[in-house]
């Protein structure tokens, strides 16, 4: 086990630092592997065929695309604007044509296709129009961060966060230090080192803006002691400057945001907080370049430098490379070849994922390839059973239990693993390199942050599904009680009605008109008795009287309750109501007209003295009734002519109309059944076809699907519109002859069952031989055949009149 | 004597006073509703899918409270089973749920638009209103609102309805499980063995 061995660590000679610096916790110091990408200077990676850019480069949510395919772009042109706070706009690396917007493979582990906007380089560089601030110190700090984010600046150290909104200072707020990241601590990666030795003032240029937009009270560059060179230079570059800058020793992760914060000022951030809570900002060195850039120069970030490294690059080295090369440019560009490789990963050794494809985009937070032949990273050993040796918890520079976790992790007791703070783990991997077992701690840490997220993300899906639900029970029961309320109020309604219109109550009318009625026959009954007695002519008189008085009454109640059945079913419909109350009086009034009429006949005949008197009694009487019937019939026209509500009250048509209109009738709906039979007949050999095609297996059952179920539909129609036809037509006759198609029908039926019993009759009189019985049987027999060949003439008429055929 | 009297009294005094105490404060701090189904909620996944014999998650907590068996929940699988058994201090059961049943694959139902007749149907169906749409008009899930509960397959006259498996995106993926020990996990990351150029 050489971990703990200081690989290539280089002495820095006499270099003091300015300020005392402090230590974190834990920690590991594997092989630098550094020299093999420091040997060349950085060149400039040549344009690739196409250039992709994934719409989420950065940490937060994916930009908006705003070219489509076939557009030409600019230079440095937006292509894609933020989306919300925290995410970033894109910019075109080169000139050329966008080619498509869709998926491709992105730089995830996952290794699934995310949106891409892809350009088809054309070349010839030409830039879009830029707007450089050279006077920026007399800027407004809130323009500079402004045209920081839209020149799409993501933290450039690996995790993307957009630089902007950590320059963004609420209001009073102040920063104590300015932590810039040269620290560079993984093993391989270079790409600062050569940054600090070649564009030293650059990235003092960048440092220099962000403390004009922070005004901090210090600022500390943290440079590990492995890096002479770049130390060297940036000494050099910062001569004057009001920054210190700070040698670390070599150590690993002390490139952590939260490691090198505490490294160079002490500070211990939070768990689950923000440097700024404890008054820090933390940049790295090439975010400070970008930013310089995009001040001085207008220019966006269109490119970054990568270092490329691995055994199986012939020439390795450092690139600047333009966001949306993809990874196969660059190892064709620098001699890797796909035999030579054993893996490939994008990022470090320790933090860094493998990729599943070379098409795979450089992104603004790539910042190493390794390309590793099979010797250098040979795949790794079984997983052993942890032996609890500790070494884990010794170097974790979270100051976590990895061993805890692991356990945790491992049964999925996420609530646990929150209790030992899984969510603080800064997967370093540090844990991982020194466990003798080869557990793959780091793996199982990260599966159990991915639970975590999705359980968190689950759960508030439930809350808001239970709310979704519990307002629509609430809604549910809201409706019901309003139904309720409304069938309570239209009840209450109803009854107000009846007790409003005794009139029209059924029952009472019935129970009148009976009364009545047996008044009428006992009356009858006793003027019976009293003529077969032979009692004096004045006294039969007298009853007669009474008895057409009681049946006029008699029948006067019963044209009540007929009328009240026919208006019964509309008691709200005013119109049939008055025709219901004017017949009532017209039923009244021709029975009083008649009862007068007998009583002055009968007064008359007994030759009594007030027989003219009674007379002119009946003539006013009549008026009366003629009066009545004339308003009736007038009421009647005025009525609303629907059948239900008041059968008597429908408009009459005349009868050449009516005819005219049924054998239209007829026409269509004679047309209409062949068209039904047609599309019946096409549907059912259709399915025929389909069942056969089901069972062949045929390719287009989709296809004859479809046409089955139009051709159904289609069938369907017709029929509903026959249907729609045929009913009109029935009550069409219903009109015509006062009953209704079924009414006819029975009356057929029954007349043509009478016949037949009577013949039955016959055929019994003619076996006893009653010669006397037989003829009269033979007459009535007769009649009734008459009576019944009428009954189908009638009906047959009627369905040939409106062309209603049964089939 | 007197001292056994006093003794009597005292302690009556005692426990007229605490009765008198504990009958005040169960009036005041009164609970309202039973805690526990709301605890028992909270642990049922709320996809209201009915699949429990109940109309919702909340009538099956309030009957689980009431003494019905805790493994009849099929969408939150083995692992409600055992938090309601955690929580309850029951005995952890199998869970309740047909053999071929696919427990625990996320699904999202989706209709087929163009052969939507727009009946309303699996509107009136939807425990969670997820689904829009009016009366002739074609109607659409709200994906992010479905809870996959099944509710509106079967009520659609023309089956246009399918209910889709939720692939991963890149929001929701997570990193896989190692495989254990014995055998070497196929993606290691982070890469421990970084010194075979020392060696």
């Amino acid at each position: 086990m050489n971990a703990r061995i200081p690989a290539t660590t280089v002495p820095v000679g006499q270099y003091q630092n300015p300020r005392p610096i402090h230590d974190f916790r834990g920690g590991i110091h594997p092989p630098q592997n550094k020299d093999q990408s420091t040997g060349r200077p950085i060149r400039r990676a040549p344009l690739p065929e196409q250039l992709v850019l994934p719409l989420n480069m950065h940490l937060g949510a994916p930009a908006k695309a705003l070219v489509s395919a076939g557009d030409r772009v600019l230079k440095g042109q937006k292509i894609a604007e933020g989306n919300g706070a925290v995410s970033l706009p894109i910019h075109a690396p080169t000139s050329g044509t966008v080619m498509a917007v869709g998926e491709r493979p992105i730089q995830h582990p996952s290794g699934l296709h995310a949106p891409c906007i892809v350009i088809a380089p054309d070349g010839e560089e030409t830039w879009t129009e830029l707007h450089p601030l050279t006077h920026w110190r007399e800027c407004a700090p809130s323009m500079l961060v402004a045209r920081i984010r839209e020149a799409g600046i993501a933290g450039m150290g690996g995790a993307g966060f957009p630089a902007a909104v950590k320059l963004n200072l609420r209001d009073g707020q102040q920063i104590e230090e300015l932590v810039i990241n040269a620290v560079e601590c993984e093993p391989y990666i270079t790409a600062d080192d050569m940054l600090m030795r070649e564009r030293a003032e650059q990235i003092i240029a960048g440092i220099e803006k962000l403390q004009f937009l922070l005004q901090p009270k210090a600022t500390l560059v943290g440079i590990e002691d492995n890096k002479p060179e770049a130390i060297k230079a940036m000494c050099a570059a910062a001569e004057g400057k009001s920054m210190d800058i700070l040698v670390v020793p070599t150590k690993y992760p002390s490139g952590g945001e939260k490691q090198l914060i505490e490294l160079l000022t002490g500070k211990e951030v939070p768990s689950g907080g923000i440097p700024a809570q404890v008054g820090v900002v933390c940049h790295n060195i090439g975010t400070a370049v970008a930013i310089h850039r995009a001040i001085e120069f207008g220019e966006p970030l269109i490119s970054r430098i990568t270092t490329l490294t691995g055994d199986a690059f012939t020439e390795p080295g450092n690139v600047e490379v333009l966001l949306g090369t993809p990874v196969q440019s660059l190892l064709d560009y620098a001699g890797a070849t796909a035999e030579r490789i054993g893996r490939l990963i994008m990022g470090g050794p320790m933090m860094g994922f493998a990729i599943h494809t070379p098409s795979v985009p450089i992104v603004k937070t790539t910042n190493c390839i390794i390309a590793a032949s099979a010797a250098e990273l040979p795949a790794p050993p079984p997983e052993q059973p942890c032996i609890r040796c500790g070494s884990c918890a010794e170097v974790c520079p979270a100051n976590l239990l990895p061993q805890q976790l692991y356990w945790y992790s491992k049964t999925e007791d996420l609530e646990r693993a929150q209790q030992y703070n899984l969510m603080d783990c800064i997967e370093c991997g540090a844990c991982a390199y020194v466990c003798p077992s080869n557990i793959p701690l780091v793996q199982y840490y990260r599966h159990a942050k991915g639970e975590v997220r999705q359980q968190v993300a689950e759960q508030q899906k439930a809350d808001k599904a239970r709310e979704r639900f519990e307002a629509r029970k609430a809604r549910l029961e809201k409706e019901a009680a309003e139904k309720e309320a409304r069938r309570k109020a239209r009840l209450e309604a109803s009854k107000q009605k009846k007790s409003a219109a005794p009139g029209v109550d059924l029952a009472a009318l019935k129970k009148a008109s009976l009364d009545a009625s047996s008044a009428y026959k006992a009356a009858v009954k006793a003027l019976k008795a009293a003529e077969t007695e032979g009692a004096d002519p004045d006294t039969v008189a007298q009853l007669r009287t009474d008895a057409d008085n009681l049946k006029a009454k008699a029948d006067g109640a019963k044209a009540a309750v007929r009328d009240a059945k026919a208006g019964g079913a509309s008691v709200a419909d005013t119109g049939a109501d008055k025709v219901a109350e004017l017949k009532k009086a017209v039923g009244e009034a021709s029975s009083a007209y008649k009862a007068a009429v007998k009583d002055a006949k009968a007064a008359e005949e007994a030759g009594a003295e007030n027989a003219s008197e009674l007379r002119s009694h009946a003539d006013t009487l009549k008026a009366k009734a003629d009066e009545l019937k004339a308003q009736l019939r007038d009421a009647k026209a005025s009525a609303p002519a629907t059948a239900a509500t008041a059968p008597a009250s429908k408009p009459e048509k005349s009868a050449e109309q009516a005819s005219s209109e049924a054998a239209d009738r007829a026409k269509k709906m004679k047309a209409l059944k062949t068209a039904f039979n047609m599309a019946n007949k096409q549907w059912k050999e259709a399915s025929a076809s389909l069942e056969r095609a089901e069972r062949d297996g045929a390719d287009d059952i989709d296809t004859l699907k479809k046409t089955v179920d139009k051709l159904r539909f289609k069938a369907d129609k017709a029929k509903e519109a026959l249907n729609v036809l045929v009913e009109e037509a029935k009550k069409n006759i219903e009109a015509a002859s006062g009953s209704d198609l079924k009414t006819l029908k029975l009356e057929a039926g029954r007349a043509e069952a009478a016949v037949r019993a009577k013949e039955k009759e016959l055929e019994d009189a003619k076996r006893s031989g009653d010669q006397e019985n037989i003829d009269v049987i033979y007459r009535e027999r007769d009649a009734l055949r008459r009576e019944a060949t009428m009954a189908a003439s009638s009906l047959q008429s009627a369905i040939d009149e409106q062309g209603l055929k049964e089939d | 004597m007197t001292t056994i009297v006093i003794a009597i009294l005292a302690l009556l005094a005692l426990a007229a006073g605490f009765g008198a105490l504990l009958g005040f404060a169960s009036e005041k701090f009164k609970v309202e509703g039973d805690p526990i189904v709301d605890q028992i909620d909270a642990l049922l996944p709320q996809t209201q899918c009915g699949q429990c014999g109940h109309p919702g998650c909340r009538p099956y907590a309030e009957a689980i409270a009431a003494g019905e068996e805790h493994n009849r929940c099929p969408p939150g699988g083995e692992q409600t089973v055992v938090d309601l058994s955690e929580l309850l201090g029951r005995e952890v059961l199998p869970l309740d749920a047909e053999e071929d049943a696919d427990v625990g694959i996320k699904k999202v139902a989706y209709i087929r638009e163009d052969e939507c007749i727009g009946c309303t149907k699996c509107i009136q169906a939807c425990p969670v209103d997820a689904i829009l749409g009016a009366a002739k008009q074609m109607h659409t899930v709200i994906a992010d609102e479905c809870t996959g509960c099944d509710l509106c397959v079967e009520p659609c006259p023309v089956d246009c309805i399918d209910m889709l498996e939720v692939k991963p995106t890149l929001g929701t993926w997570i990193w896989d499980k190692p495989p254990g020990i014995g055998k070497k996990p196929d993606n290691l990351i982070p890469v421990v063995n970084v010194d075979p150029v020392e060696a």
